[in-house]
């Protein structure tokens, strides 16, 4: 990655009504990558994204843009464009006029205007749509005008606001393949910000998760995902079990009664720690001394695979597996030394990763998603 | 069938106050004394056109003053918080609580060249200045009476607009007078239609404010179809043939204002 940097925020602050959204914030992203804020709502990644499209200034702290300070620059004179959440096309304008809108701005000719617009529109695959009304278009065609509206402005970085929230799964899974598709046509910076972990994993080259106002860890998707900094990151990226655990030494941990291998290293002697260790990664074999024992409490089909609640002592796990197991059954785990990931205890230890209340997650998910479907 | 069935009452009503007085306004124009058809009423309105134009002229410019005015307070509003939002709104209805010819009349003491102005005037030693019976005194009294219709309907639209379209106007590089002649102001454009439409059908008929503040030498259309009914000149006949061509009048210029929003966009918009 010898790629410049391109935008930074420098120790910025923002509060609205007296509330710390961005706490001593810094970030920086690199010409050409496509970079994905991830977390769950209210943990301020559209903040970050409004303060560099100048929409929000901070409280504290700095702005720039290859190298420049922009921070009192306003969103008019700034070379970044922004896709917003509801696409925000103008109404009383066609599709052409929607893309040619910048240009026009920005006074360019009338046969520049014409031939950009007519590439735009073909590489977002709206070839004949010109003159449509934006009105009569569906709700994956108006995402396609606003990357085709903000893109005719050849920003240097495109901001990207939760484009495809709106969308429905099959839409947003082409979505996400035509986006990245675009970025690397383009070579533009992307700035993507979702509170979808599968969407930030499949599309990104780096990831930024956030919480609270402050990056718990920046990554490539495949460092997020496989060494998580803390429990936080391993709940919130995918389905993990973490369990309390201790190390005894390097590449020995020893956590649920029993002593393991694994490959991690320096910690401090009798360290307390948190084990991650993904559902997928454990293999159910039969009950023995040799391994680890549980009963089935729970199983769910997920259409590719079972997803298992074993009770292990008291403490409830997630296997993912295509073999199914009864409720009642019991079952011994296999886990492999390189699938054990140890993390530092957190302010988050202990706050994630047990499936005992599984159901009523379950029942929080699907609450929170209506809640957002209606919002 | 239900929706049917509880509008009848509605279609009576329309019928019996709509329908039916257009059609008698019809009859009458186009009627004698005796009650035998004649075209010579349409024609004798012709003699007042001096009385058409002045009526339409000091709507239009009423109007446009109103636009005018009221646009940025309207803009103003619709950027301020909920809560003020509503005080202002309803400061903008305040005087249309109070009676109409109480307020025309309040406005006669204040013009008159004895009335409080003239003599706050003359307080600072200042010379007087005639504003009462003049049409600049019934394009204010018509300003007055009809602004707050000018600037609910275009409120009520600005406050709709999306403030993410706005936002996304900035980022393609728009600055605040392009954002307003691009976005605001087309965007707005069912608002000034329903505000145009609001204050100058009123305002080209009135006949209380040409009264009360033009004296006798303002004559507008709505004095003289007021005369011909109630004053000294009685005639029904010609009385509704000039409210005939008014109407006709009126609608054409609606239609003219209506090419304006070509969109059709008629949300929020309050239709007349």
């Amino acid at each position: 990655m010898e790629n410049t940097e391109i935008v930074s925020l420098r120790d910025v602050t923002v509060s609205f009504d007296g509330e710390i959204v961005l706490n001593h914030f810094n970030l920086s992203l690199r010409d050409g990558e496509f970079v994905t804020l991830l977390g769950p709502s209210g943990c301020g990644k559209t903040t970050t994204l409004r303060i560099i499209g100048g929409f929000v200034r901070p409280d504290s702290g700095d702005v720039f843009f290859g190298g420049k300070r922009i921070t009192n620059l306003p969103p008019y004179q700034r070379e970044v464009n922004t896709i917003f959440q509801k696409y925000a096309l103008f109404p009383h304008l066609n599709v052409y006029d929607n893309v040619a809108f910048g240009m026009r701005i920005h006074r360019k000719s009338e046969d520049q205007v014409r031939s950009t617009v007519r590439d735009m529109l073909e590489m977002v695959n709206l070839g004949g749509f010109a003159r449509r009304s934006v009105n009569q278009l569906s709700g994956g065609q108006q995402q396609r005008v606003a990357i085709a509206r903000a893109l005719a402005n050849e920003p240097k970085v495109l901001l990207l606001d939760e484009p495809l929230g709106a969308l429905d799964l099959k839409l947003r899974k082409d979505m996400q393949v035509e986006l990245k598709r675009l970025q690397k046509q383009t070579g533009i910076t992307f700035l993507f910000v979702t509170h979808d972990q599968e969407e930030a994993l499949s599309m990104s080259d780096t990831v930024v998760v956030l919480d609270r106002g402050a990056i718990q860890q920046i990554g490539t998707p495949q460092d997020i995902y496989n060494e998580p900094k803390n429990a936080f990151v391993a709940d919130f990226i995918g389905e993990s079990n973490i369990i309390d655990g201790v190390m005894r030494e390097d590449c020995l941990a020893e956590f649920a009664g029993r002593k393991f291998r694994c490959v991690d290293s320096g910690f401090a002697p009798d360290e307390p720690v948190d084990v991650v260790i993904r559902p997928e990664d454990i293999d159910i074999v039969a009950p023995d001394e040799e391994h680890l024992t549980g009963v089935v409490t729970g199983v769910n089909f997920r259409g590719v695979y079972f997803e298992i609640i074993v009770d292990v002592q008291g403490f409830k796990w997630m296997i993912q597996t295509t073999d199914y197991e009864k409720v009642g059954a019991k079952i011994g785990l296999s886990i492999q030394p390189d699938e054990i990931h140890i993390m530092r205890k957190s302010e988050y230890s202990g706050k994630f990763g047990d499936y005992s209340s599984f159901s009523d997650e379950m029942d929080e998910d699907a609450a929170a998603q209506g809640e957002e479907a209606r919002g | 069938m239900k929706a049917k069935s509880a509008s009848s009452p509605y279609l009576v009503w329309m019928a019996v106050f709509i329908i039916v007085p257009t059609a008698l306004v019809f009859y009458f124009a186009l009627t004698d004394r005796n009650g035998a058809f004649t075209l010579l009423n349409l024609r004798s309105v012709g003699q007042y056109s001096n009385v058409f134009l002045r009526s339409i002229w000091l709507g239009a410019v009423a109007t446009a003053v109103c636009l005018l005015v009221g646009y940025p307070l309207a803009l103003i509003i619709a950027h301020l918080s909920a809560r003020r939002q509503n005080v202002l709104v309803m400061l903008v209805m305040l005087p249309m609580w109070m009676n109409f010819l109480l307020r025309t009349y309040a406005w006669m003491t204040l013009l008159e060249d004895s009335g409080l102005i003239n003599r706050a005037l003359a307080f600072f030693g200042l010379p007087a200045v005639h504003m009462i019976n003049t049409q600049g005194a019934v394009v204010l009294g018509m300003v007055y009476n009809y602004i707050p219709y000018m600037i609910l309907p275009l409120y009520s639209v600005l406050s709709k607009i999306d403030r993410s379209v706005v936002e996304a106007a900035q980022d393609l590089g728009a600055d605040s007078k392009r954002v307003f002649l691009r976005v605001t102001l087309p965007l707005s454009m069912p608002g000034v239609v329903s505000g145009v439409t609001m204050v100058f059908v009123p305002a080209v008929s009135t006949f209380i404010i040409s009264k009360m503040l033009g004296g006798g030498g303002n004559l507008l259309i709505g004095d003289l179809i007021e005369m011909q009914f109630l004053g000294s000149a009685y005639n029904p006949n010609l009385g509704s043939a000039i409210s005939l061509v008014l109407m006709v009048l009126i609608l054409i210029c609606m239609g003219i204002m209506n090419q304006f929003d070509e969109n059709g966009a008629t949300e929020g918009g309050v239709l007349v």
